[in-house]
């Protein structure tokens, strides 16, 4: 089950322009408002918003410089958000693994019953 | 899919309706899912699932014997799931010969209904990898560029 806290996240990079800005801020981190604006099909007003909600998130932290500042990845967030989904993947393996177990096995039966 | 979390599959060797009823039946459920399945799989049917000390209620959305299972759960107590306050959960049964099956499952949220259609039929085209893969892939870009 996914927590409040999760589901702020999954919203946060659930939007495909979001997952843009944010692939920008991680490959090249210490980055402006403006320079992330010239580098995506958006206008600078949305790179803004999205950094809010970025931020918000908690994948985001923006440090004062100039006059917009600069944004870098909360690695911290990113290791744990990482870390999260790769749990429910497990979790979702195990449940698809015992699902194979008893298939495989009715099925068995099945045709043991059969025979005789 | 927009919003897709996590999509796994596994290859199964038994029949189609044999898998349906492994993940459909409640008895069977309880085997591989919650500890308790209170569940009766018509689309729209309200049930409760439950894991130790915790739970929470699924509504079934679709049921199509032996090929599409899906129903949503985690949503705010007292609402209606529907899209956006849940997580769908949808199993597809693909017939591979008589005695093989391959299921998928994926789980998904957040569909976002808001978003422009170009938007989404570009994160359809584009972004086949589920938020898990996302975020490695994320996780080592960032590694790469930390120094040392």
């Amino acid at each position: 089950m996914t927590t409040p806290a999760d589901d702020e996240l999954w919203s946060a990079i659930a939007d495909p322009s979001r997952r843009q800005v944010l692939d920008l801020v991680v490959s090249n981190g210490d980055v402006s408002a403006s320079w992330l604006a010239g580098r995506v099909p958006f206008s600078r007003q949305a790179v803004a918003k999205h950094l809010v909600v970025l931020e918000r998130a908690g994948l985001v932290s923006r440090r004062k410089q100039g006059r917009g500042g600069l944004y870098q990845v909360q690695t911290d967030r990113l290791d744990r958000a990482t870390r999260a989904m790769a749990e429910l993947a497990a979790q979702w393996d195990r449940r698809l693994a015992a699902i194979k177990r008893l298939a495989e096995a009715a099925h068995a039966e099945n045709k043991i019953r059969r025979r005789s | 899919m927009p919003g897709l979390v996590v999509e796994r599959e596994v290859l199964i060797e038994a029949p189609a309706d044999v898998v349906w009823r492994t993940i459909t039946e409640p008895d069977q459920m309880s085997q591989w899912f919650a500890d308790r399945v209170d569940l009766v799989v018509e689309p729209g049917a309200h049930g409760y699932m439950q894991f130790g000390d915790q739970g929470g209620p699924v509504v079934v959305e679709t049921a199509d014997p032996p090929s599409r299972f899906s129903f949503r759960w985690n949503y705010p107590a007292g609402e209606e799931p529907v899209t956006g306050n849940s997580m769908l959960v949808e199993f597809t049964l693909t017939p591979e010969s008589d005695e093989r099956t391959r299921l998928l499952v994926t789980e998904s949220g957040h569909e976002l209904r808001d978003w422009p259609d170009e938007e989404k039929q570009r994160y359809a085209d584009e972004h086949r990898e589920g938020w898990a893969e996302y975020l490695d892939r994320l996780a080592s870009v960032h590694a790469e560029r930390r120094p040392g």
